[in-house]
């Protein structure tokens, strides 16, 4: 069984903290992670490869030091890592990031593909199913539990009010929630391996087959047109009491807000 | 000068960070209100290669460096003085001597299952006669053929009754003095030798320390470590290296009740604005980030001049008289800026303190290190 994983270094949200006189986001010091829902997929394929002996190759996208994610991949048991680095793809939306990747997975030999649902950083949620459209392979979101079963997978694919089961065959993919698993440690002898025997693997836009118009700022046809910080909200107020006790109070707070 | 960590060193210390965030601290209040030895902890450290960090991967090692072994003994003790211990005496105490002094069928016998983890170690000098003067040792060991026959006793022996492979110093020839002094490396199932009284301590409870009994306990020759009569020189090269491992555990102590205290002084309000706003809680602060961070540069360059194979006796005295001094003094400095809840069970200071005050007295009293450091400055 091939795996392949692909996984995103994303800015750990938990340690952002706020300027306090400019309300914007500090990215300074930052540690950067490997994105929570990819981490749960990588920790899914190295079960599989605990179980069946499945061969896991771990994929990014992004700059050199993405590559820090990738020795944090190996040294938890990834076997092959590649990292996919070019000005070329600098600047991409999800539609030429996930164009990119296809091009890379189109490279490797695989049974599975593995992603997370979505990065924290971004939120979209549209890398991995692109993928799969770009492969022309079947493709299963929000992935709470795996099964292997040798030709096909059953997968759970869970929804907040509700779940489906579903067998697929392979060749697929996957996107994996960080509610799949809980995702192992590095091992100590891995992280050392990680800096001292690793070579990772880096492939540049000469090493796909793809169209350069489609690749990085050129490909994408979304661009963000205005960032801005949200304004920080007070906090909520929770009250309890009787529904009719709960309407007075409610009704109070609107006067008391001028609000009708 | 470079005082820089290498990518490797730095992702190291996450993982120890996270290791005891989500495995150590959690149960550091249980492991020390029970007095349970925490053997879930060194199974999970078994499985990541805690239990081998600096030892070469011919011998069941991770193949890492001094200091990755002693910042892991470090970042333990931030949440658990007592997990922190084990490894300590685990690693310097019992496999360091195998791994400087064992022939390679011992390494190979013993050192590889202790670097895995499969088996846990102890180090046995002290006895009830025989402290920090390692001179007066009653433990006999007197060849019988292709034995020795070990009788006596030692105590407040750190890891007792849960080390599966211990090094037990005991005199071959009580005539020469010191030099009838020699080590052996015992299992724990060997007739003979029995686990004794198991001591109820002040701090680093969960910590097993116990008696060790041989009577007629029969140990094989080819476990004699070194030859006989270098079982002083092994024993004090070996509270060498220990007492590194005892600085950084008392380093992580005082940081862990460092850290404890940051928080707590930010949240408590007093007069109605937080305690840290007052001068008298940043100077103590000041003092107590100022102490911790000289006490990290000695523990450190103690570690560093053992890794690169530079005389450190002297450097790794200092380094523990003067992190175990501090680790004392700023715990104390804890629980009095948490008041009286810093007293209390509720909040870990207090416990941090108790378990702060072993890391002046074992491997070598504040008053042993003190003697070690003058020596060579009176010669």
């Amino acid at each position: 069984m091939k795996i392949v994983v692909c996984i995103k270094q994303v800015p750990d949200t938990n340690e952002v903290k706020l300027d306090p006189k400019t309300g914007t986001l500090i990215r300074d010091g930052v540690p950067s992670i490997i994105n929570p829902d990819d981490k749960a997929g990588l920790e899914a394929a190295l079960r599989l490869k605990d179980q069946y002996g499945a061969h896991v190759t771990v994929i990014t996208m992004g700059p050199p030091q993405a590559k820090v994610a990738l020795q944090e991949a190996y040294a938890m048991g990834a076997d092959r890592v590649i990292l996919l680095t070019d000005r070329v793809f600098a600047g991409a939306d999800t539609l030429a990031t996930s164009t990119t990747i296809a091009a890379a997975l189109q490279k490797l030999e695989f049974d599975l593909v593995i992603t997370g649902r979505q990065a924290i950083d971004g939120d979209t949620a549209q890398v991995g199913p692109q993928i799969a459209e770009h492969l022309n392979i079947p493709q299963i979101s929000y992935v709470s539990a795996f099964e292997n079963h040798g030709d096909h997978a059953i997968v759970k694919r869970s929804f907040e009010d509700g779940f489906q089961k579903i067998k697929v065959s392979y060749p697929c993919l996957i996107t994996a929630l960080s509610e799949l698993n809980e995702a192992r440690y590095m091992s100590v002898m891995g992280l050392l391996d990680a800096h001292r025997i690793l070579e990772i693997e880096t492939w540049g836009f000469s090493d796909i087959d793809a169209d350069i118009e489609r690749m990085g700022l050129k490909g994408s046809p979304t661009k963000v047109k205005k960032s801005f910080t949200k304004g920080a909200k007070s906090a909520g107020k929770m009250v309890e009491g009787s529904p009719k006790e709960l309407a007075i109070a409610i009704v109070d707070k609107l006067h008391e807000k001028f609000m009708i | 000068m470079r005082f820089e960590l290498t990518n490797e060193d730095l992702m190291m210390r996450e993982l120890f960070r996270k290791f005891t965030k989500n495995e150590v601290e959690p149960i550091a209040a249980e492991v020390d209100d029970l007095e349970r030895f925490p053997e879930e902890t060194v199974k999970k450290m078994a499985d990541l290669g805690l239990m081998g960090i600096p030892f070469p991967r011919n011998y069941g090692g991770a193949g890492g460096t001094y200091w990755q072994y002693i910042n892991c003994v470090e970042e333990l003790g931030v949440a658990c003085g007592t997990t922190s211990v084990i490894l300590s005496a685990h690693t310097s105490l019992c496999a360091a001597p195998i791994y400087e002094f064992g022939t390679e069928a011992q390494k190979q016998k013993f050192l590889v299952p202790l670097a895995k983890g499969e088996k846990v170690g102890a180090f046995g000098l002290t006895e009830p006669n025989a402290g920090t003067d390692a001179s007066g040792q009653q433990t006999t060991a007197i060849k019988d053929g292709d034995d020795y026959i070990l009788n006596g006793s030692k105590i407040f022996i750190t890891n007792a009754g849960y080390a599966d492979i211990y090094i037990v110093i005991a005199m071959t020839d009580r005539a020469q003095g010191l030099k009838g002094i020699s080590a052996f490396i015992v299992e724990a199932d060997t007739p003979g030798f029995t686990i004794g009284k198991k001591e109820k301590k002040l701090g680093i409870r969960g910590s097993s320390t116990c008696e060790l009994i041989f009577e007629d306990c029969r140990i094989p020759a080819e476990n004699l470590l070194g030859a006989e009569g270098k079982g002083f020189k092994i024993a004090m090269v070996t509270l060498d290296g220990g007492r590194i491992g005892i600085a950084a555990q008392a380093l992580g102590i005082a940081q862990g009740a460092y850290n404890e205290t940051v928080k707590y002084v930010k949240e408590r309000k007093q007069f109605g604005r937080s305690i840290s706003q007052f001068q008298n809680t940043q100077f103590v602060i000041a003092d107590m980030k100022t102490k911790l961070e000289a006490a990290r540069l000695l523990v450190y360059n103690a570690a560093y001049k053992k890794e690169n194979k530079l005389p450190y006796a002297q450097e790794a005295a200092m380094a523990k008289l003067y992190a175990s001094e501090m680790a004392m003094e700023l715990t104390t400095k804890a629980v009095q800026l948490h008041g009286g809840y810093g007293y209390t069970r509720e909040y870990p200071v207090e416990r941090m303190m108790r378990d702060a005050k072993i890391t002046e007295i074992y491997e070598g009293t504040s008053e042993v290190q003190r003697m070690v450091i003058s020596a060579s400055e009176l010669k």
